[in-house]
């Protein structure tokens, strides 16, 4: 990935971390300013639109209806794609989803996944034939750091907005019905993302601080604080108390975010 | 071979395999097993049987991808069609290509990646049976092949997971194991340096249960650590003997 901020630049970010201080005047353990838009999109049965700080990402939710997995057959799918918008940055080109797209989508996927968000045991239309599957769409519209965690909001925000058409099965064929309902969910995981930079730990590290960071941990909770995933990211490395440190600020910092949504 | 067992742990304490809570699946190194990489390894943990290689440095290719001050490192994490249950296409799947990032990025810290300017280093990992764990067990033979090339290393990067399983914490969790178990938590280590280069995690675990599952799988490492050293060791003392019986003769 090309180099993009200049070495003096990086120094006085890393100088003044160590001092407990950030560029942009947060405090170490401070997110940016969030404001999150629902039902931005009509033509799709759920979206959302976050802000944070500056960088910008767009959930769609469309409901279809599909197969279910053999090893799942009474349970709707659950797919989630991310493309990183040229438009976004200078540094995202068109074309098939490179590996960091892959990534952000993959670890959207987990926190939704593995927290069971989703009550996809309510979206089995026939058993084995067919159910309903959520597809989430992550597009982010501009990068300015910390993707993953404006993702993962975005993409929770846009499933608590979907409703999805009703429908009666009649003689083997599901027809429509007039009228919607909410898409059933059980939880609402928020993910965390710190930054390891000299040795500190910062949260919702912006464009700049992500290149300067050595590693970062993000870390998905569910409504009773549990951990549902992690993924470490970057050429670096945590020590071991480094990364439980991570986990207790990530786990405060979710709860804080989780009164201040009302999820 | 689909069945679902109906306890993972009896009452014993003992896992399906036998195994105690805190017990590593046997594990076979091998170093120095493909004659035309540069360095390379193979390992066989439990039932995972995994190759690794690497070429270079070398000229790198696509050539805008060169970088004035350092080494690219690339890296391949591929599965065998026939490494698993039901055949898998051999086109890369969206989680190879994420385990291939995460991979890269539990190996890049190892890496004196400032010697090698303008050049590319290539780490493939072929998996050619998995039984869970593939990810770890693929680290440990790729810094060995890196090892084996002789690319200068600040430490060796060796993995291990453990997860929860039946209300345990346990390690080194099998296929079996992941699919039923509650969470999963692979991490790698350099040991020296005592610095994890690789954490996921996914599952439902508090912290306190996340803590102690990190502590498992570090002592897993550590273990497996040995084991690594050994392979390298056995690789070495061999060319020794063998350049002494030519001297001999």
């Amino acid at each position: 990935m090309a180099q993009v901020i200049t070495k003096v630049k990086q120094k006085q970010i890393a100088q003044l971390i160590e001092k407990g201080k950030r560029l942009d005047g947060r405090e170490l353990t401070d997110y940016r300013e969030i404001k999150i838009e629902q039902g931005i999109i009509e033509r799709a049965e759920g979206s959302a639109r976050i802000l944070l700080g500056k960088t910008e990402v767009v959930v769609g939710i469309k409901v279809e209806m599909g197969e279910p997995f053999s090893d799942t057959p009474n349970e709707g799918v659950l797919t989630v794609n991310a493309e990183l918008v040229p438009l976004a940055s200078p540094r995202f080109e068109p074309g098939p989803p490179d590996e960091n797209s892959i990534e952000l989508a993959r670890i959207v996927d987990r926190g939704i996944r593995e927290s069971k968000a989703i009550d996809t045991g309510k979206l089995c239309i026939e058993p084995g034939k067919k159910v309903f599957v959520v597809f989430v769409d992550v597009y982010v519209l501009n990068h300015d750091g910390n993707l993953i965690d404006a993702s993962a909001l975005a993409a929770m925000a846009a499933l608590l907005n979907t409703k999805m058409g009703k429908y009666e099965v009649e003689d083997g064929e599901v027809k429509m019905k007039p009228g919607y309902e909410q898409l059933p969910l059980k939880k609402r995981p928020i993910t965390v993302t710190c930054a390891k930079i000299g040795g500190r730990i910062v949260v919702d590290p912006w464009l700049d601080e992500e290149q300067v960071m050595d590693a970062r941990i993000s870390i998905a909770f569910d409504d009773d604080d549990n951990i549902c995933a992690i993924q470490k990211g970057g050429t670096g490395y945590f020590e071991p108390k480094e990364l439980f440190e991570a986990a207790r600020i990530a786990k405060e910092k979710a709860k804080e975010l989780r009164k201040k949504l009302n999820w | 071979m689909n069945d679902k067992p109906e306890k993972l742990i009896d009452k014993k304490g003992l896992r399906l395999d036998g195994r105690k809570l805190d017990e590593l699946r046997p594990v076979k190194i091998e170093v120095g097993v493909i004659s035309n990489a540069d360095g390379s390894a193979y390992i066989e943990h439990g039932k995972n049987k995994i190759l690794a290689g690497v070429y270079g440095p070398r000229e790198v290719h696509p050539k805008h991808l060169a970088l004035p001050d350092r080494t690219v490192l690339k890296c391949r994490y591929h599965m065998a069609p026939f490494s698993v249950q039901e055949r898998k296409s051999p086109a890369p799947s969206r989680r190879e290509i994420e385990l291939s990032k995460v991979i890269r990025e539990s190996l890049e810290p190892a890496i004196f990646m400032e010697y090698y300017p303008r050049t590319m280093i290539d780490v493939f990992v072929e998996v050619l049976q998995a039984d869970g764990g593939t990810r770890c067990a693929s680290i440990t033979a790729a810094a060995l092949a890196l090892a084996d090339s002789g690319i200068p290393m600040r430490d060796l990067v060796v993995a291990c997971a453990a997860g929860k399983v039946e209300e345990k914490i346990v390690l080194d969790l099998m296929d079996t194991e992941d699919k039923l178990g509650s969470a999963d938590v692979p991490v790698a280590l350099m040991p020296n340096l005592n610095a994890v280069t690789l954490l996921q995690m996914d599952g439902i675990l508090s912290t306190d249960e996340f803590e102690s599952a990190v502590n498992l799988a570090l002592e897993g490492c550590k273990q497996i650590y040995a084991l690594q050293k050994e392979a390298l060791r056995t690789k070495y003392v061999s060319i020794k003997e063998e350049n002494k019986e030519e001297a001999e003769e």
